[in-house]
């Protein structure tokens, strides 16, 4: 995509958060998106292109009364957002559409209209990694993690300190599920999911949703709101299986969408002030200081120990408190995206002075996709 | 509760009857010479050619990676066990479950041998792995 020629001019989550039993997934897709709209001074007439994942595009359209020229139902996972955000970049500079909406929702906790967690049993998954007993996330995206803590010399200490640090971003966002603040003894001693992973090591399970609307940068001006620029973009797919991703220590999507973004937006790791790495569970952020070349192999978990990313360090991370504290519906990217916006707004809970630009990764399925934005607020 | 089963496709239905007849069987590819390959696939995933041939692994290897899963599926049991990752000689990585020993942390070292066996379910079978 062109740097800086597209912006996000709405941005909003859904009224509620956390339990949210009176509103089914479309219900909470549609409530994100009347805020957006509402963020951006916009009707559902004014935008002509949809994108979104976990419901099809169509159904969102038609629950909104939408026409729209463009539709992208591209579903990779808690990622997908993301890659809807570079695609509708691409699509508003080749006039495809104006003004198109992103929206996320998931009843995770309350399951209101929402579908099963179900693998095919034919599909390579089906036949190659269901049958030797994983429950889903837990015990799935947790499995190359030894491995990972082997080969760099790092150690379970190391997992649960991303909890603790998360934590305390947290306890600064009043909508966070979780404030109370925590040691790394109370992550160890939480309740063992899948070893070495405790529950305090895993994301929440919560409902929610969230929803932005992009348009030219041209017209950005004039819409209610300081615009939010999309600076570069990335985004990869490596495998439907965790068991057969490339290197167990290093995630491939995520080195091939964060080095196209960064190439994109034509910037150094020094010129970020904000950092979100998609946190389904503890090892996440680890590997994406890494992957994204914020630090060598080896050096993330002392990088994260020294409070380089904590509250007060000089790169930011996960400032809304992460999938393990603010919230996580199931495809949390949204979220992530939501709070680079807020921060390049000023308007974020735990707002970082100053913040001019903010990098974005989310994560899809279990190392399966990647998506990187890269968002300023100088246009 | 019976066991959850795979569902073989045309493509992948070799490597199960396979394990049902106590082969783990993976395949290589004549072009490219690129060495063995798993999952199953009628084509190099290397070089994309069609001219590739089953073979007969050794059905040795090491474990790779794992977890201890705490909170078995109904159709796995009550007690904590291992989903693991092991790397075979041929250098393919395959999810299985690692059996014969405790499933704790200390019995379940990474890098140790361990050599598979077949896990009868009926239509197939099962490739799990237990210490060398």
């Amino acid at each position: 995509m062109k740097p800086n020629t597209v912006a996000v001019v709405g941005a909003a989550e859904t009224t509620d958060m956390g339990k949210i039993p009176n509103l089914s997934v479309i219900g909470l897709h549609a409530d994100a998106a009347l805020n957006a709209l509402a963020d951006a001074g916009l009707k559902p007439s004014d935008i002509d292109g949809v994108a979104t994942a976990g419901v099809s595009p169509v159904e969102l359209a038609h629950y909104l009364g939408i026409k729209p020229t463009y539709a992208d139902g591209t579903s990779v996972g808690g990622c997908s957002f993301m890659l809807h955000v570079r695609h509708a970049a691409a699509a508003i500079n080749e006039g495809l559409a104006t003004t198109i909406l992103i929206t996320h929702g998931e009843s995770g906790r309350s399951r209101v209209g929402a579908g099963g967690f179900g693998r095919n049993a034919s599909s390579l998954a089906g036949q190659f990694e269901m049958p030797f007993g994983p429950v889903g996330p837990p015990s799935m995206f947790t499995i190359p993690v030894l491995r990972y803590l082997k080969e760099r010399g790092y150690t379970v200490e190391d997992l649960a300190n991303v909890s603790v640090i998360q934590r305390e971003w947290a306890a600064k966002n009043p909508r966070a599920s979780y404030k109370d603040p925590l040691t790394v003894d109370d992550v160890l001693n939480a309740d063992m999911i899948a070893y070495p992973f405790t529950k305090l090591m895993c994301c929440l399970v919560t409902d929610g949703g969230g929803a932005l609307i992009l348009t030219s940068a041209e017209r950005a001006k004039d819409f209610p709101q300081k615009p939010v620029y999309v600076l570069g973009t990335g985004e990869s797919v490596e495998t439907p299986m965790v068991s057969q991703m490339y290197d167990f220590a290093s995630s491939t999507a995520f080195r091939i969408s964060g080095k196209k973004a960064f190439d994109e937006a034509g910037i150094k790791h020094s010129d970020v002030d904000h950092l979100m790495i998609y946190d389904a569970f503890s090892h996440l952020p680890l590997y994406g200081l890494e992957d994204l070349g914020f630090c060598k192999p080896g050096e993330a978990a002392d990088f994260i120990r020294e409070r380089n990313t904590a509250p007060g360090g000089k790169l930011p991370l996960n400032t809304n408190g992460g999938g393990l504290s603010y919230m996580h519906s199931g495809m949390y990217g949204m979220y992530a995206l939501q709070e680079s916006v807020r921060q390049l707004r000023g308007i974020a809970p735990a707002q970082v002075p100053g913040a001019k630009i903010s990098v974005c990764q989310g994560v899809g399925g279990m190392f399966a996709a990647a998506g990187t934005v890269i968002f300023g607020n100088e246009g | 509760m019976d066991r959850m089963a795979p569902q073989p496709t045309p493509e992948t239905r070799h490597f199960w009857e396979g394990c049902k007849a106590g082969e783990l069987r993976l395949q290589t590819c004549k072009s490219c010479d690129g060495g063995a390959y798993f999952p199953p696939r009628p084509f190099c995933p290397r070089c994309g050619s069609r001219d590739v041939e089953v073979v007969k692994a050794s059905g040795k290897g090491v474990l790779w990676s794992y977890v201890i899963n705490q909170r078995p599926r109904p159709d796995m049991g009550k007690e904590p066990h291992s989903i693991a990752v092991v790397q075979l000689e041929e250098g393919v990585r395959m999810m299985t479950n690692i059996v014969g020993c405790p499933q704790t942390p200390e019995a379940l070292v990474l890098d140790m041998p361990v050599e598979v066996e077949f896990l009868d379910l009926g239509e197939t079978a099962l490739p799990l792995f237990h210490p060398a």
